[in-house]
């Protein structure tokens, strides 16, 4: 970073400057850590007696959290299992010959991308409520998952179609002179490719997914872990920040160990470019697509 | 047929999630913008703060950033945001939880931006004799934007979208009312169609105005 | 390429998983759809408060829940065969409609908008809207003092429809899904008074950690009848009634009451009488 082209070699009197400014800054920091510790402890909400439950004795977690993470991750992983077929499927769709697919294709994915996944869930709560017998123990993970399934299977729909497109020419060109059928060329050539390069950008998506799943917590009655913070700080005497602050590590835990997973994968696929020659789209198609709707 | 709508106020929900969105875009914009600047700049601390920030927040679901300012700095903290009633400190905590939120994407978009800039503008600008945030302010960044206007649409739309969790601290916006009038009302798919196609008429001219805005103003190369 | 390998191979454990979750949710039918089909029994209960219904790590715990075993029992249900279901204030009614659980035993105060949409059995307490404030706060004495504070009650509840309605309509209400969320303010000084039913309100200022931190105003300022919801037309409603009478009869009910809310020091009513509703 030392050499970055946006500012020159530090010299005697910038090294200062930046000295003042990190001095300026981290007494800024300090303050507001300083004012939060401060309030923080008046309120005595830094008490061992609020944080006690969650360092001494498993109660807490067998009670609340673990339960709680348990469907987290139950809601995402099916979520995801059922959203990337169906996204190949649509992303494929959206790139066949015919008008016919191609436009309902396209109506579905834009449609779905377009609308929050709050209200695909709270719709999917009350259809599975009105019109099928689905055991209301079942209802809000059914509904949580219909609502992370519709709206991220356009989202991999979109990541899909953008890996098959990012493929060069010449693959598609090479199974037609081999004599591949349509069918042939994209599920035995254009397909496996397409996923393997893309394949940074759906685990990213699996970190969307998890965070989005906390919403099911807070206004269907989907017993996740963000959930689970409720009946616990009323047992424990009204411990809200301890039991938020250690339900907000637990999800950067996760998600940062998702995401580190994620840019490791795109690590290895960029040396394996290097070394094998195989064709990779350039990662910043899918970076910059999952950043940007992440919900 | 709409005769259900009437006693509720759709257009006041969704002139709330317009409010939430345009306060909060405005807000994320220039804070993202600021810890991009951090994130690219000479000084470590600024640095290591920016990407600690992006970290962090970018890994938690903004549900849980949205209930902890309303928890957290209202409840515990008593911040107020210089408001009384709690309809409004509500509003304005949905509006900071967003930005907070929100702004890590935007850095993050941004960089991307400041990655496409040739390397040869910054080091033209510095061989000028400019300093970082001359480099920054003059040269940079403006075509940064200009490159950028993409993945910030992205972005807008799906802060858009995500002024629903607003819902959670009890803001009046359309999901909250949604919500309400699927309880009371038996037209389930009618309800839940005028609600997709409020958020269709709010997200898609956004992703058409500005995807043509993106082209007009794209620095060619 | 070995990633590739990878990935044929995650595909084909996603393949297994699909096909094991759509087994796994084929065996489940409608556990609470037919009560006593296959003898289980849902119950809708607080999660979130103490002394009337609190998840605890040893399970459930409370007045409404001791009420809500001892009904399933008369109604042939052992105490395994019950699920437990958290009922918020505001899906009270949405639960039942629906028939998510057979009855709610949630502090459910039995008024007339609710029976458009619901029946009651009961009422099997008899509490009253009440304040829990700090127990230094000198500046509300009466009700009418409560207009110019800071109140915080739950979504969806009696008491916050009462106080805009009529108790306190310039109050400042900020209203919270759960009570757990306005006790914390009120510790910290965000929230001048938690209104609700002071039989809940006796469970948290009875916890542990709140000795001697918060007080009950005393105010009385409404009657609430407890009753125990069930789906309009259910025949469970008779059945319910008797069961209550014969709680209040062989003492169990007095004990429950005793057990639960004793501690919190809290004054109970006597047990009304079925469909003795007092407005």
């Amino acid at each position: 970073m030392s050499s970055s082209v946006l500012y020159d070699a530090q010299g005697p009197r910038a090294k200062r400057r930046n000295v003042v400014y990190t001095i300026v800054f981290l007494l800024a920091v300090a303050g507001l850590v300083w004012w939060v510790y401060q309030n923080l402890s008046d309120k005595g909400q830094l008490d061992w007696e609020k944080w006690k439950p969650f360092f001494s004795g498993s109660e807490a977690w067998t009670t609340y959290i673990l339960p709680g993470l348990k469907n987290t991750l139950i809601a995402a992983a099916m979520s995801m299992i059922i959203a990337l077929p169906l996204g190949a499927v649509f992303g494929i769709a959206r790139l066949s010959d015919h008008a016919w697919i191609r436009v309902p294709a396209a109506v579905v994915v834009e449609f779905f991308r377009a609308i929050p996944v709050l209200i695909l869930m709270i719709f999917g709560n009350a259809l599975f409520a009105q019109y099928t017998n689905v055991n209301s123990d079942d209802r809000p993970l059914y509904a949580v998952v219909t609502g992370l399934v519709l709206y991220n299977a356009s989202v991999l729909a979109e990541i899909v179609r953008a890996g098959i497109l990012a493929l060069p020419k010449g693959q598609s060109e090479a199974a037609q002179a081999i004599g591949l059928r349509k069918t042939q060329t994209m599920t035995s050539i254009l397909l496996p490719q397409a996923v393997t390069a893309m394949l940074p950008a759906i685990v990213s998506q699996l970190v969307v997914i998890v965070k989005d799943t906390a919403l099911g917590g807070a206004i269907l009655t989907f017993p996740e872990l963000l959930a689970a913070v409720s009946p616990m700080s009323s047992y424990y005497g009204a411990n809200t920040i301890a039991s938020f602050t250690i339900v907000a590590v637990i999800y950067v835990a996760l998600n940062f160990s998702l995401t580190s997973f994620a840019s490791w994968l795109e690590r290895r696929l960029r040396r394996a470019k290097k070394s094998t020659g195989a064709v990779l789209a350039p990662a910043a198609v899918g970076g910059t697509e999952s950043a940007g709707t992440a919900a | 047929m709409f005769d259900f709508l009437s006693g509720y106020d759709l257009l006041g929900a969704f002139w709330v999630t317009v409010q939430l969105t345009l306060l909060s875009a405005v807000g994320s914009l220039v804070w993202g913008t600021l810890l991009a600047a951090m994130r690219v700049g000479p000084v470590p601390l600024m640095r290591g703060f920016g990407t600690a920030y992006v970290n962090v927040v970018r890994n938690i679901p903004l549900t849980v950033i949205i209930l902890f300012t309303s928890l957290g700095l209202n409840q515990t903290l008593n911040v107020q945001l210089g408001a009384q009633d709690f309809d409004t400190i509500n509003f304005r905590l949905a509006v900071l939880g967003l930005i907070a939120y929100t702004s890590a994407f935007v850095c993050e978009a941004i960089r991307s931006g400041i990655n496409t800039v040739p390397v040869g503008q910054a080091e033209a600008a510095r061989a000028l004799g400019l300093n970082f945030t001359q480099v920054l302010t003059l040269v940079v960044l403006p075509q940064a934007f200009r490159s950028v206007v993409g993945p910030l649409t992205n972005v807008l739309i799906a802060l858009t979208k995500n002024t629903t969790v607003a819902a959670a601290i009890g803001v009046a916006e359309a999901a909250l009312l949604m919500k309400k009038m699927i309880e009371n009302e038996a037209q389930l798919l009618l309800i839940s169609a005028v609600f997709a196609f409020g958020f269709v008429c709010l997200t898609l001219p956004t992703g058409l105005i500005l995807g043509w805005v993106g082209k007009k103003v794209a620095v060619k190369r | 390429m070995k990633l590739r390998k990878v990935t044929a191979a995650s595909a084909v454990v996603l393949a297994l998983a699909v096909s094991a979750t759509a087994c796994g949710s084929d065996k489940k039918d409608g556990g609470s759809s037919g009560s006593g089909g296959d003898k289980k029994i849902a119950i809708g209960i607080k999660f979130d408060q103490p002394g009337l219904g609190q998840k605890t790590p040893q399970g459930y715990s409370g007045f409404d829940v001791d009420v809500a075993k001892y009904v399933a029992k008369k109604l042939g249900y052992n105490e395994d065969q019950i699920e437990w279901k958290e009922s918020k204030s505001a899906d009270r009614e949405t639960m039942l409609q629906r028939g998510d659980v057979d009855f709610i035993a949630a502090t459910y105060s039995i008024t007339p908008e609710r029976e458009k949409k619901v029946d009651f059995a009961g009422p099997y307490l008899l509490a009253h809207q009440d304040v829990l404030i700090r127990a230094d706060e000198s500046g509300i004495k009466s009700p009418a003092d409560l207009n110019s504070k800071k109140l915080c009650s739950v979504t969806g509840s009696t008491s916050a429809q009462n106080v805009k309605d009529k108790l306190a309509p310039k109050a400042n209400l900020q209203q919270y899904p759960t009570y757990s969320a306005c006790l914390t303010g009120l510790q910290n000084k965000a929230i001048d008074a938690l209104t609700t039913d002071d039989s809940i309100l006796a469970g948290y200022a009875s916890q542990a950690q709140f000795k001697g931190k918060f007080k009950l105003g005393g105010f009385k300022m409404t009657n609430e009848n407890y009753g125990i919801g069930v789906k309009k037309g259910s025949d469970l409603k008779a059945k319910i009634n008797k069961a209550l009478e014969d709680m209040v009869a062989d003492g169990s009910w007095d004990k429950a009451v005793k057990a639960n809310l004793g501690p919190a020091n809290y004054q109970n009513e006597p047990a009304p009488k079925i469909g003795d509703i007092k407005s």
